[in-house]
């Protein structure tokens, strides 16, 4: 062990970020895979049912092996590409979904102090990654030459663009409260227990930008871009087998990124819940680590399951009414608000 | 010697893309090759340090600008052989103002260099905590903080004017208001009425 540890801190320190890519990339995967069955899970249970039951590993623990057994299903359907699409396009549509899903993971500190790109403007390139996922969705849905594929495209295209701006307007406010546009540094600048996270100061900021998060993502109930009740599956209809697995993976991805990123803006990252008050110390439940990082992104995750288990879908002129008349305007005010509480110097601001 | 690689294997990529913005047929492939260009520009900006300039060159065009590009040109009802027949017939007047701008743009790289020797490796690299971005902001809140505030205030002026051109009140529109449906009570959608039951013979 101690042999292998001196050979790990001999290494370059791009030998160092490859690792943690590889090692990285596989938990994200693993952990897309079991969140689809979680998700099934536990809106079965929020309905009463009881969820995947049947597919065991090796014997036990029933549901376990539901993800195995679904992509294994997928990887050996046959993928149909339609007459007169633009077979490029259709080909990089699912590739262009899911990259930047898995490359703003890069900087996101992921360890106490530890990020796998230490970046100064980090908050800019996870939202000019984020801005770029939507280009697999409109692809996908042009090059498949289907009216259905096309209508949830463009569904897409105008919904991103209005809740980008409210989402980058959220981010503001907590580039205001930390000072720094770096991931790390906004982290460790929320130290000092529950009520100092972002959450506290910047509550409407917070709504605002998980509600963008979750419209971002395509989820429900702004998951109009597949609402399989008028346009079938929307921009993947015309999709199968591992080519709709690469979008599955996409969206299920995204999904985890904006949870992360929500816990790293607005609920103190890798930071303890008990940290800070008198009689915890820094040790046991109070020290920093990956735990409560994965914590908080379990929780966050739940949430966007629970909506999808709760609301129905959004009708479009709504979504559009919340994200321009609604969004937008709140984290405008609550900026002038924050500019307001600085400068009486109230709460923990750093401008 | 990394840096001057990447910076061959990105200009070649951007000079292709840009090549191929305007050679595509397909309108749909010129607006993904200019994505390109952005992205590989934004690329060259990092290996300049001016990492702020470059994510904001993506996030504003790339996540953006181009996404409301293709959504237009997607509308477009793409005929191959109408668009090639125009091609020629203006090609004149873009090969005037192709040699006009690049008139231009060698003359102000001849007469003022622009301060930046980008062949050389001279200008040593920044310390690794200077931060471009606060850099930027205080230069243009403290020195250029008058220009900056006037081309906000024209963004502003084309915003308004963008809207108030196109902005027409059709008559008989039918329109939802949000606040009626949302103010709505049961007792004004729902009657409910009192029944004898049917009696059983």
């Amino acid at each position: 062990m101690s042999a292998l540890n001196t050979l790990w801190a001999q290494l370059p320190p791009y030998a160092h970020s490859t690792v943690w890519t590889l090692v990285l990339t596989v938990v994200l995967i693993l952990s897309v895979a079991y969140l689809t069955l979680w998700e099934r899970k536990l809106i079965g249970w929020m309905q009463m049912r009881r969820g995947p039951n049947r597919v065991r590993i090796f014997g036990f623990l029933p549901g376990m092996g539901q993800p195995f057994a679904d992509v294994i299903k997928l990887l050996i359907k046959e993928i149909v590409i339609p007459a007169r699409a633009n077979k490029l396009l259709f080909a990089l549509a699912p590739a262009l979904a899911l990259i930047p899903a898995f490359a703003a993971w890069a900087v996101v500190p992921i360890a106490p102090h530890y990020a796998i790109a230490n970046v100064d403007a980090g908050l800019l390139y996870v939202l000019s990654l984020t801005s770029m996922g939507v280009y697999g969705v409109i692809l996908a849905g042009w090059a498949s030459n289907s009216k259905y594929a096309f209508l949830g495209a463009m569904r897409s295209a105008a919904q991103l663009v209005a809740y980008e701006i409210a989402m980058g307007f959220a981010l503001v406010g907590v580039l205001m409260a930390s000072g720094s546009l770096n991931l790390g540094t906004i982290v460790a600048r929320q130290q000092g227990g529950i009520l100092a996270w972002n959450w506290f100061w910047l509550l409407p900021l917070l709504a605002v930008y998980f509600i963008s998060g979750v419209a971002e993502t395509n989820r429900a109930p702004f998951d109009v871009a597949e609402g399989e009740s008028e346009i079938v599956a929307g921009f993947h209809v015309e999709y199968s087998g591992m080519a709709f697995a690469l979008f599955f993976l996409a969206e299920y991805a995204n999904m985890i990124l904006i949870s992360g990123l929500t816990a790293v803006f607005f609920f103190g990252g890798w930071l303890s819940p008990f940290a800070g008050y008198p009689g915890m110390g820094t040790g046991g439940f109070a020290a920093p680590g990956t735990h409560w990082l994965v914590l908080k992104i379990f929780v966050l995750l739940c949430l966007f399951l629970w909506f999808r288990a709760t609301f129905p879908r959004y009708r479009y002129d709504q979504i559009m009414r919340l994200g321009w008349k609604a969004l937008i305007p709140v984290t405008l005010v609550w900026i002038a608000v924050e500019a307001l509480l600085a400068w009486a110097h109230i709460g923990p601001w750093r401008v | 010697m990394l840096p001057l690689i990447l910076f061959y294997v990105f200009a070649t990529i951007l000079v292709a893309a840009a090549v191929g913005v305007i050679v595509a047929r397909n309108p749909v492939y010129s607006a993904l090759l200019l994505v390109l260009c952005f992205v590989t520009s934004a690329a060259i900006w990092i290996l300049l340090e001016a990492e702020f300039l470059a994510l904001v060159l993506v996030l504003v065009y790339v996540g953006a600008v181009m996404v409301l590009f293709l959504f237009v040109v997607m509308m477009l009802d793409i005929d191959l052989e109408a668009l090639r027949a125009g091609f020629t017939r203006f090609a004149w007047l873009g090969w005037i103002t192709a040699a006009v701008v690049v008139l231009e743009i060698v003359g102000v790289v001849l007469t003022k260099r622009l301060g930046i020797n980008v062949m050389s490796s001279a200008s040593p690299p920044l310390p690794a905590d200077y931060s471009n971005t606060s850099a930027l902001g205080t230069l243009l809140y403290t020195r250029y903080v008058y220009p900056f505030e006037i081309a906000a205030m024209v963004l502003l002026v084309a915003i308004i004017a963008a809207i108030a051109l196109t902005l027409r009140h059709r008559r008989g529109l039918k329109v939802q208001d949000i606040a009626r449906q949302v103010a709505v009570r049961a007792s004004e959608r729902v009657r409910l009425v009192q029944m004898e039951p049917e009696q059983r013979k």
